[in-house]
């Protein structure tokens, strides 16, 4: 790669979007699938969560792209998970000082960010042999796929299971059968298998969509 | 120098372990009144909510001012001892003997007159669960609840802190016809009880039920005396 490589070259820019489509963490990659499952019963932790693990991929990358000529290669795993570690931290305390009832709902699975497959695989795979600037956009490339699937399936999954949408009332008071109506929440829903079947479902469209991705 | 030697590594290890824990520990000394501003709120929060008044965080510290015109610690005999009402942690009072337990008591004061606030705490299926009960000056009927929880099972356990199921016990009775404190029965569709002692239990989420039975019932005896002491 040449120093005079321009910012947003097509080359860096396919870090940028292929983790959308082609190579998704989530629905290609089938990494991340735990935080998928746990936080998108609704919307709005569904999206805190993405922007938190965006922020750590980014960052992490960044800063294992700039160590990666001295970090000893007998520890360098230790030194991922170190840095991975401490920014996760620092995400949670922010989140406790600055949007309390989010980081509530959250709980632990900030926490858990850390065991986010995502991020352990893209340092190994792409922030250690890269420069800081194509590892901090492929951290946010990665963290938009991931969000992306999180969002859509937090959409379906809050509004069939809760008749909301971001904590906003879609689906009628009166069309419920306890007011009378004829409608009656998923309550399927809101537990984590229901998650799984609608990233499947996911997959399964844009597999049959993608013809990259279908398999012989 | 030598990447892969011994020595590289250790220091390498060290710096960097030295380094991240600086970070850290600034990070949280910086932002810890900010987190305990928005705990204290949250309590403020659930204490008004005990007696249906709903706040945002922005007003909660205004609308808690105003409301709550007292606040002391009672002991389990009913007597008033020293102490800041607010601060107590009642996981540790827990652990404590009946007798040197400090529990806190809330005046609130309502359009529908004053209200006593008891918190309580206790052991739902997966973690603990707390709350705030309310009850009207004849210290039996009570005015409202809150109720939360740690992670109780979304959908089943869970739903003890939604309004449908805390309006429930607004105007249900914790004495008896002889004055003997039966507090709420959590109850199945199966199990008879009391009417003015009996709100539904949560279908599927019965070790839920049973514990927040449990903790009314343990909490509002030990302030037993003191509601005496106040009905008398």
């Amino acid at each position: 790669m040449s120093e005079k490589e321009a910012l947003f070259s097509k080359k860096n820019l396919k870090l940028l979007t292929d983790p959308l489509n082609d190579s998704n963490p989530i629905t290609v990659q089938v990494l991340g699938i735990c935080s998928a499952l746990a936080v998108t019963a609704q919307l709005k932790p569904a999206v805190v969560m993405a922007i938190s693990v965006t922020a750590v991929v980014a960052f992490a990358n960044v800063i294992i792209s700039l160590l990666r000529n001295t970090i000893p290669n007998r520890i360098r795993i230790i030194v991922q998970l170190v840095v991975i570690a401490a920014l996760v931290i620092l995400v949670d305390q922010v989140l406790k000082a600055y949007v309390y009832d989010v980081s509530k709902q959250l709980s632990v699975f900030v926490g858990l960010i850390i065991t986010n497959c995502i991020l352990m695989g893209r340092l190994e795979a792409f922030a250690l042999g890269n420069k800081p600037w194509q590892s901090f956009l492929d951290g946010i490339g990665n963290g938009a796929g991931y969000a992306a699937i999180l969002i859509i399936v937090g959409f379906f999954r809050e509004l069939f299971g809760s008749g909301s949408i971001w904590g906003y009332r879609i689906v009628p008071e009166s069309w419920y059968i306890a007011n009378g109506g004829f409608y009656e929440n998923n309550g399927m829903m809101i537990l984590p298998p229901m998650a799984l079947i609608v990233v499947g479902v996911i997959i399964w469209v844009q597999r049959s969509r993608n013809r990259k991705l279908i398999e012989n | 120098m030598d990447r892969n030697s011994n020595n590289y590594t250790f220091i390498y290890a060290s710096v960097m372990v030295i380094l991240v824990a600086a970070i850290l520990s600034i990070a949280a000394i910086a932002l810890k009144p900010m987190q305990n501003k928005n705990t204290e709120i949250e309590k403020k929060q659930n204490i008004l909510a005990s007696v249906n008044i709903e706040t945002t965080a922005k007003e909660a510290e205004q609308v808690y001012a105003e409301k709550v015109v007292n606040s002391y610690v009672v002991n389990s005999e009913g007597e008033v001892v020293e102490g800041d009402a607010f601060s107590i942690d009642l996981k540790v009072q827990k652990a404590k003997p009946l007798e040197q337990r400090l529990l806190p008591v809330f005046e609130c004061q309502t359009e529908s007159g004053l209200k006593y606030i008891f918190p309580l705490r206790g052991v739902g299926l997966w973690g603990p669960i707390w709350g705030f009960i309310a009850l009207n000056e004849d210290m039996n009927t009570i005015f409202g609840t809150n109720f939360d929880h740690q992670g109780e099972t979304p959908g089943l356990g869970a739903e003890i802190s939604t309004p449908a199921f805390e309006e429930q016990f607004t105007g249900k009775s914790i004495f008896d016809a002889s004055g003997k404190l039966v507090s709420v029965i959590v109850a199945k569709s199966s199990e008879s009880a009391p009417e003015e002692h009996k709100v539904d239990a949560i279908s599927g989420g019965t070790i839920t039920s049973k514990g927040l039975e449990q903790m009314l019932l343990e909490d509002l005896t030990s302030y037993q005396k003191f509601i005496t002491r106040k009905k008398s």
